[in-house]
């Protein structure tokens, strides 16, 4: 089911949680709500399940208006962050609430709905845990079953509030990578709520990214990852090093050293700007290749499994710049501390707006 | 649900032991003085003249109307201010709603005020002086120096109970299940009945037993509204003043000894509810 949210705007007393919000989602897509903390994104989700309403805007659900809906009358299903279990019903019956809450004529019958529990349970892992109950299952089981919960009523959105983010490290991992399957398994249109860039990066077939209650940017993860549109969308996706300099002439001016601006910049008379690099995009060697090149000493190495970390200072650098290098390269280079190196930036972005970091 | 296993702290994050025993007798000792003392001492009042004449006390017509009136004002206060608290808590813990933080404030009101003034704000509203009292007379309606009075001031007093007991537990859990429900398509009564009510219902249990501890005796309010009628409007609390102002000092021992039962039995019903939360 294709969603449209049109206009959207919701405000608290003393500030605007999302203001003149319009997405559309289309049929079987799986879209990342992404931003920092109090962003709106919750706000947004919520809005379309119906656990708020919008101060204007609406809700389009396959062309049928729900935005003044009961959200039983949505037929969404709704995934929380912490769960949301029932605490007094063990597994099977907090899958087969859904189906035991319809009303008299439209209720399965109890075969029906034990086959779809148990069906529904099988799928995602959890069809030995029947009897037990939410206090004895860990976080990743628990979120499973309340998937599997979700959708026992055959919703036609599923969405998820940040659905990993109260789970550990490892546990994340699996389950993302499993809920991307589940999803191609199934192709529920879901719109999921994230912080975590990237989660998003993996997950999503698009990402919106939110910020202040605004879209800043929406497209594939490798629009977003490639293209950014503006400087917070940058620094917010992947990691980058920010830093000040002038620009002029399609180039950067940092100390002594001019280096090739990258695209969109043609500039006649000086400006200052915010110059982005990410630190994979970062050439390292022991002798200076081209004119580009800044000098540099490193300050640390960090090892993080298979690539480096290194933190340079550089010449005409207001702050050390992280770079990351594949293990082997450092190895090749026998690179420690207090190294002389010099340094390619080959990909800078540059945003002269309003953004600071 | 799993049982809880209480384990023995290791001896480094415990009380040395002199100071536990210290502890334990300081608590022993305050309870035997407030508390075991006094009840103890009712019953050796009441059987001071005998078992015969401690029966005839609790026997006698006048006691035993006051024994109905107690029980019959508690069946109905208990149940009605249930509901009530229960609908305050559910709308104060599960919604935001202007004029919140104002209700949240009134719910103590009972507390506040003294029970004699309570008593006395019923009888001045519906009393034969005011215009809604001589309404009432006029139709024949009797609420002061009658069984609706006591009922009404009773269930003034006791209302906070149940209310406050709950409000903090709702928040506590608070809305996400009920949330879940009406995600899957649970109407209003069923997210009540399948989902709230069982979360909470040893806080309304508790709640209840002391509302019931309260109302049963309950004396200021009470004693403004009722007139003491004997045989009509008296409660076991204003009987046991009645006997005692009489000077029939083992009478009114004897009759308060009725109280101190239905305290008794009031806990006991509560031990007992509490054993079964650990058992499933």
């Amino acid at each position: 089911m294709s969603i449209e949210i049109k206009n959207i705007t919701k405000r608290f007393p003393g500030y605007t949680a999302l203001d003149d919000i319009t997405l559309s989602v289309g049929t079987g897509d799986l879209v990342a709500l992404l931003g920092p903390s109090g962003c709106g994104k919750t706000t947004l989700l919520r809005i379309i399940a119906g656990l708020e309403t919008a101060d204007s805007g609406r809700i389009i659900l396959e062309d049928r208006d729900t935005t003044h809906l009961q959200p039983r009358e949505k037929n969404v299903g709704f995934v929380f962050q912490h769960y949301a279990l029932f605490r007094r019903l063990n597994v099977f019956d907090n899958v087969a609430f859904g189906l035991n809450v319809q009303p008299a004529g439209r209720r399965p019958s109890k075969n029906e709905i034990r086959d779809r529990v148990e069906h529904l349970l099988k799928l995602v892992q959890m069809d030995w845990a029947l009897k037990r109950y939410p206090s004895q299952l860990s976080g990743g089981q628990r979120q499973r079953v309340a998937l599997a919960r979700a959708l026992a009523v055959n919703p036609k959105v599923l969405l998820l509030d940040e659905p990993f983010s109260a789970l550990d490290a490892k546990v994340r991992q699996e389950l993302r990578r499993w809920l991307r399957k589940l999803h191609d398994d199934l192709h529920v249109t879901s719109i999921f709520v994230t912080h975590d860039q990237e989660e998003a990066l993996e997950l999503a077939d698009r990402i919106v990214v939110i910020n202040k209650g605004k879209i800043e940017q929406q497209g594939s993860p490798r629009e977003v990852y490639d293209h950014p549109a503006n400087a917070f969308v940058y620094n917010f996706i992947g990691n980058v090093n920010v830093f000040h300099g002038r620009i002029r002439n399609g180039k950067v001016l940092i100390g002594d050293s001019e280096i090739e601006a990258g695209d969109g910049v043609a500039q006649h008379d000086e400006k200052p700007g915010q110059i982005f690099v990410r630190p994979h995009e970062i050439g390292i060697s022991r002798i200076r290749s081209g004119s580009g090149d800044v000098a540099g000493t490193i300050n640390n190495v960090r090892l993080m499994g298979g690539q480096i970390g290194l933190e340079l200072t550089c010449e005409g650098f207001e702050s050390p710049i992280e770079a990351h290098i594949p293990r082997e390269l450092w190895l090749n280079l026998e690179l420690e501390r207090g190294a002389e190196v010099f340094v390619t930036l080959d990909r800078v972005k540059v945003f002269t707006g309003e953004y600071e970091i | 649900m799993p049982t809880n296993r209480t384990q023995k702290l290791p001896r480094h994050k415990s009380d040395p032991p002199a100071v536990q025993a210290l502890l334990v007798l300081l608590t022993i000792l305050f309870f035997a003085a407030f508390i075991f003392m006094p009840l103890a001492l009712v019953f050796a009042e009441g059987f001071r003249k005998g078992f015969d004449l401690y029966l005839a006390a609790i026997l006698e017509p006048y006691a035993l109307a006051a024994l109905k009136l107690t029980l019959l004002t508690a069946a109905i206060v208990v149940p009605l201010n249930a509901v009530f608290g229960v609908t305050a808590a559910w709308a104060i813990s599960k919604f935001s709603f202007k004029g919140k933080t104002l209700l949240v404030s009134l719910l103590d009101l009972p507390f506040a005020v003294s029970p004699v003034i309570a008593g006395l704000i019923f009888v001045l509203l519906a009393g034969s002086r005011t215009g809604f009292g001589s309404w009432l007379g006029d139709h024949g309606i009797k609420i002061i120096f009658s069984t609706p009075g006591i009922v009404i001031a009773t269930l003034f007093v006791t209302f906070p109970f149940v209310a406050r007991e709950l409000i903090p537990l709702m928040e506590a859990q608070g809305r996400e299940e009920e949330e879940a429900a009406i995600t899957l398509g649970a109407r209003g009564w069923q997210v009540f009945s399948v989902i709230t009510l069982p979360n909470i219902r040893w806080g309304l249990m508790y709640g209840m037993i002391l509302c019931t501890a309260r109302s049963i005796g309950e004396f200021g309010a009470v004693s403004v509204v009722s007139g003491h009628i004997r045989g009509m409007t008296n409660t076991i609390p204003l009987h046991v003043e009645i006997l005692y102002s009489e000077y029939n000092y083992t009478a009114s021992f004897a009759v308060a000894s009725i109280l101190v039962f239905l305290a008794l039995a009031t806990i006991a019903v509560k031990s007992l509810l509490e054993e079964r939360v650990h058992d499933h």
